[in-house]
């Protein structure tokens, strides 16, 4: 196990820190599902969670998205303490810094494709700007969907739902892309579509990507592997 | 805003559902138009019949010498009391009409009607002959059937005081009540002074106030401004006590159905929203993933609410106002006379979007409460 020294990275250069991050689920009996985690992730690094299911990977990752609150430990985004926010506050955080990609694509079936992935630039900025617009477009051809960008979400193929997903994660130029399975439901020529997009958006935009899966294949495609075991970070290797 | 575009594409992208609860508010709401103008018309039909014809409020005196000299002033003293429409003063008094070897208890009532027949509106209600002049009289139906007269037929009045005068009917009148029909022979103020060997003085003065439900409230008022011992002020809410508890009654009935009828639209509405947030419960699970702020989630389903009740509440008074068209149009026989009120529609309006927005509320909570993590982890 490669312990890293928290001490060594330049705060401007760390976009997700997390420390003495625990998890524990009241009940009859408790559960414990996160213990102790302690990590840091960079600006612009391709990042791979792995771990068996019930380890503790997508809390985990709820968790580092402000969906769910950790029950001690402090969890900072972009430099800012999310324990300080209220829920407001955190919404914004949200929409501005994090792009959601989860295995099923929940995608608004009343709109079109072009519409669901202006929803995150509606929720903060109104109606679209030329330049958005533009975006979105370049957004679509990235992905290899313009042509269905004005299909309703119902009307596409699966792998096109989740490419339009992906790009709605994008519009609003996150640092963060938090991916939870995200090919889960395709097969596997389209999930090799999918990495090489992510890279490439990693490359182009600089955005930090995590992205959980148990497909080990994957995982090893990425710059560092982090590996939750028991709700225990078990290995982290960096490449 | 996206609240009001989610609301709005919500609601067309299941059209079967939203049309059927805008068809459900707009039935409510016709109903609630229809019998709520039915009850406003059977009222003001009522109280028409009732003080239609007749004072608001009368003056009279209050000694035993049943006279009111000086009486020129009091009128311009009553005339200058807020709420006052009409005044007319009058000379009346109890005499017997005889026609050949009958005799039959009347009221003969001087009146101005010459110059001043807002109260009575006497002029309307002649259906044969002209208005009196000096020495001559109007009598009502029921008595002209009861003694067979015509007009220019003499009729003979007998006072208490033993007197008898010679009066010739110049026509008939029918007020629509049989009792007045029966007892007033109306002439002018100068006649009815000769008759009974009265001089310059009235019995009575009468009024008619702009809302007849201020009647009580505008007689204090007329009684502060005569100041005067000596006379009597009476209303017709004082002297129609039974017939106004039965109209607030009525009130009061109509009040509870259409209240019931609002309820079970907030209801119908509340409810069905409330399985709306359910059925898109993903979509805002995932609308929050994406940073929409809580309030913004529930102003969704207030939307939602005010939209059908937009659409429910105007079809519905469309409805209603066609329901009571076609009453109008196929009930003409009917005594009741239906008129639309356009002020009871338009609160009718405002009173359904208040109450659907209201129904949305539930809903909105709901959807605000509605944590994302719920509905991604159980996808």
């Amino acid at each position: 196990m490669a312990e890293q020294d928290l001490s060594t990275v330049p705060s401007a250069d760390k976009v997700i820190e997390l420390r003495k991050v625990n998890k524990v689920y009241k009940g009859a009996v408790d559960t414990q599902v996160l213990a102790d985690i302690e990590f840091t992730i960079e600006r612009g690094t391709f990042n791979s969670l792995i771990g068996a299911s019930g380890s503790g990977k997508s809390t985990l990752l709820n968790i580092i998205g402000t969906l769910d609150r950790p029950t001690s430990g402090k969890v900072i985004i972009s430099g800012k303490d999310t324990a300080k926010l209220n829920k407001n506050q955190l919404a914004e955080l949200r929409n501005r810094t994090i792009g959601f990609v989860f295995q099923f694509h929940y995608l608004l079936p009343e709109f079109t494709a072009m519409e669901n992935v202006l929803i995150p630039y509606n929720i903060y900025g109104g109606n679209p700007t030329k330049e958005v617009l533009a975006r979105a477009d370049e957004l679509f051809e990235l992905m290899g969907i313009d042509k269905v960008k004005n299909n309703l979400s119902t009307k596409m193929s699966g792998g096109q739902q989740q490419r339009t997903a992906i790009a709605r994660a994008l519009i609003n130029r996150p640092d963060i892309i938090l991916a939870d399975e995200p090919t889960g439901n395709l097969d596997s020529e389209s999930t090799l579509n999918i990495y090489k997009i992510f890279r490439e958006i990693n490359k182009m935009y600089k955005t930090t990507f995590l992205i959980v899966t148990h497909d080990r294949r994957i995982a090893e495609e990425a710059d560092r592997i982090l590996e939750i075991k028991d709700g225990r970070i078990v290995m982290d290797l960096r490449r | 805003m996206l609240a009001p575009r989610l609301a709005v594409r919500f609601l067309s992208s299941s059209k079967g559902q939203t049309t059927l609860i805008a068809i459900g508010i707009a039935i409510a709401i016709s109903v609630q138009v229809f019998v709520g103008t039915l009850i406003i018309s059977l009222q003001s039909g009522l109280l028409n019949d009732t003080i239609g014809r007749s004072p608001h409020i009368t003056i009279t005196s209050a000694d035993e010498n049943i006279t009111i000299g000086n009486w020129g002033n009091l009128v311009t003293t009553v005339k200058g009391v807020g709420g006052v429409t009409a005044v007319s003063v009058s000379v009346d008094s109890n005499a017997f009409a005889i026609k050949e070897n009958r005799s039959e208890p009347v009221l003969i009532r001087g009146l101005d009607i010459n110059n001043n027949d807002k109260i009575y509106r006497i002029n309307s209600a002649i259906y044969q002959g002209v208005r009196p002049g000096k020495g001559q009289v109007l009598i009502g139906k029921d008595l002209q059937i009861l003694l067979g007269s015509k007009t220019g037929d003499v009729l003979t009045v007998a006072t208490a005081k033993g007197t008898r005068n010679n009066l010739t009917i110049s026509g008939f009148y029918d007020l629509s009540v049989s009792n007045i029909n029966m007892a007033w022979l109306i002439t002018d103020l100068d006649t009815a002074r000769s008759v009974f060997g009265y001089g310059d003085i009235i019995t009575s003065i009468e009024l008619r106030v702009k809302d007849p439900y201020t009647a009580d409230s505008v007689a204090k008022k007329v009684t502060a401004a005569l100041n005067d011992p000596h006379l009597k002020v009476v209303n017709w809410k004082d002297q129609n006590k039974a017939l106004l508890s039965g109209l607030q009654a009525q009130s009061a009935s109509s009040g509870l159905i259409q209240g019931f009828i609002l309820v079970s639209v907030i209801i119908t509405i509340a409810s069905i929203l409330a399985i709306t947030v359910l059925q898109k419960s993903k979509q805002i699970g995932i609308l929050k993933a994406m940073g929409i702020k809580d309030r913004d989630a529930s102003l969704i389903f207030l939307f939602q609410g005010s939209l059908l009740g937009l659409i429910g509440s105007v079809l519905g008074i469309v409805l209603g106002v066609g329901l009571l068209v076609s009453f109008i149009t196929f009930a003409k026989g009917s005594p009741l006379k239906l008129s639309i009120d356009y002020i009871f529609l338009f609160e009718s309006w405002v009173i359904a979007m208040v109450s659907s927005t209201f129904a949305g509320l539930l809903p909105a909570r709901r959807s605000a409460g509605l944590s994302p993590i719920e509905v991604i982890r159980n996808g």
